[in-house]
């Protein structure tokens, strides 16, 4: 153990913290969220069924990459009949090293779930501490990598949204809740992305002349704009892509029929 | 309308002390520096205290205060409701020297170990030509008061004291950022030393020096995360590296 407030020579104060206010609120509701969302998604992850039904496809399963994807859900079958786990499993790991490196959700998770430090001047309970300087959590500097494929992801859900403007026989025209429902997902999607740490770097972050650069010192305006929001978009869209998932589950389980707009 | 606050205000030194018990008088529209004073005017004449301007801009009165990192001059008393006992205590990451003065030694030495703004070559003082643009960025860092709250509150040094020889803590990341994104700077590889000679790689980006400092400097967002990001683009981009782009 490696002495903390208690160490030799500080104020002799033997209280962890001694605030006085709710600090362990924000932290035990990120947990209970995040929690939360991981049973969710873990459940349909593995379910293999109900997400598909015509125009609409489960954000958790698209793109559906093998061949034992539902009929009409997958349109390049990577993973041939020797996949035989649910196809959600190949892709998902892409969105969650996103969200595992993002720089708010660490904050998050360190703080929720490593408490480290749980809240502010409250004491971890730790004997020792390397930050982000070590296997695992030095990965965590690759995020930008993440990000690049993120925006693959976002680009072929918007593409989900687009087509799901067709009717279940693939006729144009068409709009039901549904379509609504993905397209508001993959617009969160994009704030999420458009407001990322490693975007505002990309975008001019990197530069230290910014008025040489014209035209990337005004879309680093734009992404430090976003970026004051990111916790924002962080939380709402993992709620809206699980929203969206419940949702095409619900309608290709029977639960419930879409509702048509046109 | 004046009342009598309860509060509890450590006491003590570096071989040891505790929380008093004071009842004191407080009137409207004042702060915490102002009971602190009238304990010393009226009940505690030996109680040590460091401050200087009472307005929030020389960073001498920092302390905490039922737990939280702040500015005695910039809390005000109408933030506690008059039955609440305030509790204040000197910074818990530095050593005390009394009462509730600390000996914030430590972050004088991380200063000096930044190096200094290097001139660029050929351009003679009072020469010096720069574009808004390019100078608003680090602008945002020169409020700094050096109130040294944020390195008080940082988990990194505050809860484990061996970090110290090799973190340079919020602040002075920050000093490194400030610098390495200052467009006539000509110290080479200011990301890279932030790294190895200055322990970037310890913070965990958990906000917490963001949270306390009374200049609402964005410390994580715009000092912190920028500089990891420029580490990454020398240690861990290798597609990049391969670009060999220069960030001019
Ligand atoms: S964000 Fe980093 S530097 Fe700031 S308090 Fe947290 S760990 Fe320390
Ligand atoms: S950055 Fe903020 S908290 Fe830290 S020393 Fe400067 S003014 Fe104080
Ligand atoms: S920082 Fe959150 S997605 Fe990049
Ligand atoms: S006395 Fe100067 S900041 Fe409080």
């Amino acid at each position: 153990m490696t002495a903390g407030t208690t160490a030799p020579g500080r104020a002799q104060i033997s209280a962890r913290t001694l605030r006085t206010d709710r600090w362990w609120v924000q932290p035990a509701v990120t947990v209970a969220v995040l929690v939360a969302f991981i049973i969710y998604a873990t459940i349909r992850a593995f379910q293999n069924a109900d997400y598909y039904s015509a125009p609409y496809i489960s954000p958790f399963y698209s793109p559906c990459l093998a061949t034992n994807c539902v009929p009409g859900s997958s349109e390049v079958a990577v993973f041939g009949g020797w996949w035989a786990l649910s196809p959600a499993l190949i892709i998902l790991i892409f969105p969650l090293g996103f969200r595992l490196t993002c720089y708010y959700y660490r904050k998050a998770y360190y703080r929720g779930f490593w408490s480290s430090p749980p809240a502010c001047a409250v004491a971890e309970p730790h004997g020792k501490y390397t930050g982000e300087r070590r296997f695992p959590l030095v990965l965590n500097n690759i995020h930008r990598y993440f990000f690049y494929i993120g925006l693959i992801f976002n680009v072929i859900l918007t593409y989900d949204a687009v087509i799901a403007f067709r009717d279940s026989t693939g006729a144009w025209g068409h709009m039901g809740l549904g379509t609504l429902v993905l397209l508001a997902n993959a617009t969160l999607l994009w704030l999420y992305s458009a407001s990322c740490h490693s975007c505002r770097h990309v975008m001019g972050g990197r530069l230290t002349h910014f008025s040489k650069h014209p035209v990337r010192y005004k879309a680093w305006t734009l992404v430090s704009k976003l970026n004051t929001r990111h916790m924002f978009f962080a939380w709402a869209s993992l709620i809206g892509v699980a929203l969206a998932d419940l949702y095409v589950a619900l309608v290709a389980g029977g639960t419930i029929t879409d509702l048509r707009f046109f | 309308m004046g009342y009598k606050a309860k509060f509890k205000v450590w006491r003590g030194d570096a071989e040891g002390g505790d929380l008093q018990d004071f009842t004191v008088e407080v009137n409207e529209g004042e702060v915490v520096l102002d009971v602190i004073h009238r304990l010393q005017a009226t009940q505690a004449p030996d109680m040590a205290v460091r401050w200087n301007c009472k307005a929030g801009k020389c960073g001498s009165c920092s302390a905490e205060i039922n737990g939280r990192p702040r500015l005695m001059c910039m809390t005000r008393m109408s933030v506690f409701s008059e039955d609440e006992t305030v509790t204040v205590t000197p910074m818990r990451t530095f050593p005390v020297i009394r009462d509730l003065v600390t000996d914030v030694s430590y972050n004088y030495e991380k200063a000096r170990e930044v190096p200094a703004f290097a001139p660029p070559e050929g351009v003679a003082p009072g020469e010096y030509r720069m574009e808004q643009v390019d100078v608003e960025r680090s602008q945002e860092f020169r409020k700094c008061i050096e109130c040294f709250l944020c390195q008080n509150t940082c988990h990194v040094v505050r809860d484990h004291e061996d970090n110290k020889t090799n973190f340079s803590g919020p602040r002075f990341l920050m000093r490194i950022a400030e610098l390495d994104m200052h467009p006539l700077d000509a110290h080479e590889n200011r990301a890279q030393e932030a790294k190895t000679d200055h322990g970037l790689g310890f913070c965990n980006i958990t906000k917490c020096c963001t949270e306390v400092c009374p200049e609402h400097i964005k410390i994580t967002d715009n000092a912190l995360i920028p500089m990891k990001e420029r580490v990454a683009d020398h240690y861990y981009d290798p597609i990049l590296r391969l670009f060999k782009r220069t960030n001019k």
